[in-house]
């Protein structure tokens, strides 16, 4: 079950745990900023549940997916803000 | 897209405890059970990633492992016709399924009540249950120091967890007045299973201090969380921490039955002693009902799978263990009620609506969400008021507005399969 296996990020590589969501894996990253509020701020995870939107991020070329909601998959490309 | 059309005599929207002990009832009396759920696993919020937890988690869980005539879809479900007796819901890869029911019974549960103040929406600033729910899918929260304030036992659950997981739980900062914390452990007594539980996770915490009467009133950094000022009892205090948990209790999910036109009030959606709704072969139970745990969300959901399935006689038997549930879930109401002076640290400067930016200020004189939105975008974004509602309703006194579906964000696939249900 301990399997691992290497996610794309902001272009670098990171390795991540299966089962991790992109959520988690970007915060384990160190990524703080997933994307701009309308005024520019820097916005992150709040609620963790699909609720707020505050998480979103571009994954696989789709933008607007929820990172929290989404499970990391083998090669996966996500690009924040 | 793919659009699938399902159907069942009982459907049962969610998979938390009271959706799983719903559906497991009803599935006993006989009735052919379709659940609905956008999580991936069961086990709702309490035992999320469907991993058995305790005894009480096990057994539910195994129950519906067993049952015989329980299907699952998971899909969220985005829209609802009373009249037609449909559900349209959408799957992670874009596909949509419509569900015709017979009798529909919602577990859709809560989410936390998040209150603004300056700097909550630095990120760092995470909800309660936001972080548990990060650190149980995959967060990394060793050696990390962590504040969490707001109020209710949400906050003692989280800061349990993240010990396990070997963060440093500087402080637990609750709002509540240690006086009420003190009458509810009184009456906690009479409930056994609850008290051994809140002992067990007092003993596990004795090295964390538990502040009452005590928040925080800013948090601070340039581009993501550095520190957090406490208020206690007018005493002020900086703290360095990498994660702020905040969370002030639960708001029930009320979106879906809002839809259909079930009665709602602001402790949850209006319900009789069977978890009868206001609409006819609607039933409600669980936090989407009222916040009051997850021993009253498995008496709900029971009674609502016997009485659906109509089995009233089995579901009356219960009468007993929902009125003690209720009374548990009022008292703990009483005990954490939000204090007034936490209305007094959201200034005209401060973001309200964190979809739209939009200010405290900007809504100064006006008199409901009508209004509100009429004149501002607060609440139209894409959480649709889910996040800014509960902040509203504490903060103005505005009772959310209804919803119009889809009650969440839909593609455009899904409502287009609508028509042709
Ligand atoms: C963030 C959070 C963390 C919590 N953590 C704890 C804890 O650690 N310990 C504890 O004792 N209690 C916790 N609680 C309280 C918890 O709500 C109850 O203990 C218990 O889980 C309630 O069960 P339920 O079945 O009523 O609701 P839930 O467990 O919330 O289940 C509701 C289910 O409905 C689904 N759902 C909702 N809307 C839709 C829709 N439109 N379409 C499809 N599916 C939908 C959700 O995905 C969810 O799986 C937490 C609550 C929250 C909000
Ligand atoms: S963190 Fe709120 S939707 Fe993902």
């Amino acid at each position: 079950m301990d399997e691992r296996f290497e996610i794309r990020i902001d272009g670098r590589t990171y390795e991540v745990e299966r089962g991790t969501t992109v959520a988690a894996a970007l915060l384990n990253a160190g990524v703080t900023r997933f994307h701009d509020a309308p005024g520019g701020e820097p916005r992150a995870p709040l609620c963790g549940m699909g609720i707020c939107f505050e998480c979103m991020v571009r994954i696989n070329g789709e933008e607007g997916c929820l990172a929290c909601q989404t499970v990391c998959r083998r090669g996966m490309e996500v690009v924040t803000r | 897209m793919s659009h699938v059309k399902m159907q069942g005599s009982i459907v049962v929207v969610g998979v938390g405890p009271a959706g799983i002990a719903a559906a497991w009832a009803a599935a006993e009396a006989g009735g052919d059970v379709l659940m609905v759920d956008n999580g991936a696993a069961a086990g709702g919020q309490i035992w999320r990633g469907g991993k058995a937890l305790d005894r009480l988690s096990t057994k539910w869980l195994r129950r519906l492992e067993r049952a015989k005539g329980i299907r699952r879809v998971g899909a969220l479900v985005v829209s609802a016709e009373a009249d037609r007796k449909l559900l349209l819901a959408e799957t992670a890869e874009g596909g949509s399924v419509g569900v015709r029911y017979e009798k529909l019974i919602l577990a859709t549960g809560a989410r936390e009540r998040f209150l603004p103040f300056a700097g909550w929406t630095l990120p760092g600033v995470v909800g309660a249950g936001g972080l548990q729910a990060l650190v149980k899918s995959g967060l990394d929260v060793r050696g990390k120091r962590v504040v969490l304030a707001g109020s209710g036992p949400l906050l003692l659950a989280v800061a349990d967890l993240l010990r396990e997981r070997e963060a440093t739980v500087v402080l637990i900062a609750e709002q509540a007045r240690m006086a009420a914390i003190m009458r509810f452990g009184m009456k906690l007594a009479s409930a056994p299973a609850k008290l051994i539980q809140a002992v067990v996770l007092k003993a596990r915490l004795a090295t964390v201090p538990y502040l009452t009467g005590c928040w925080v009133e800013r948090a601070e950094g340039a581009e993501r969380l550095k520190s957090v000022m406490l208020n206690q009892g007018g005493r002020r205090w900086r703290v360095e921490c990498d994660y702020l948990g905040t969370g002030f209790g639960l708001i029930p999910n009320m979106e879906l039955a809002g839809l259909l036109g079930c009665e709602t009030g602001p402790g949850g959606v209006v319900v009789d002693a069977r978890q009868r709704t206001s609409v006819e072969g609607v039933y409600c139970a669980g936090e989407a009902a009222g916040i009051g745990g997850v021993d009253k969300s498995l008496a709900e959901g029971e009674i609502a799978g016997w009485a659906a399935a109509g089995q009233e006689d089995t579901a009356r038997a219960l009468e007993g263990v929902r009125a003690k549930q209720l009374g548990f879930a009022a008292a703990l109401g009483e005990a954490f009620g939000l204090r007034e002076e936490l209305k007094g640290l959201v200034t005209a400067e401060t973001v309200v609506c964190r979809c739209e930016d939009v200010r405290m200020g900007a809504l100064e004189g006006m008199e409901d969400w009508r209004e509100a939105k009429l004149q501002t975008r607060c609440g139209m974004g894409r959480c649709q008021g889910r996040v800014c509602g509960g902040a509203l309703e504490f903060l103005k006194g505005w009772t959310p507005a209804v919803v119009k579906p889809p009650v969440f964000p839909a593609r455009v696939a899904t409502m287009v399969a609508e028509d042709e249900v």
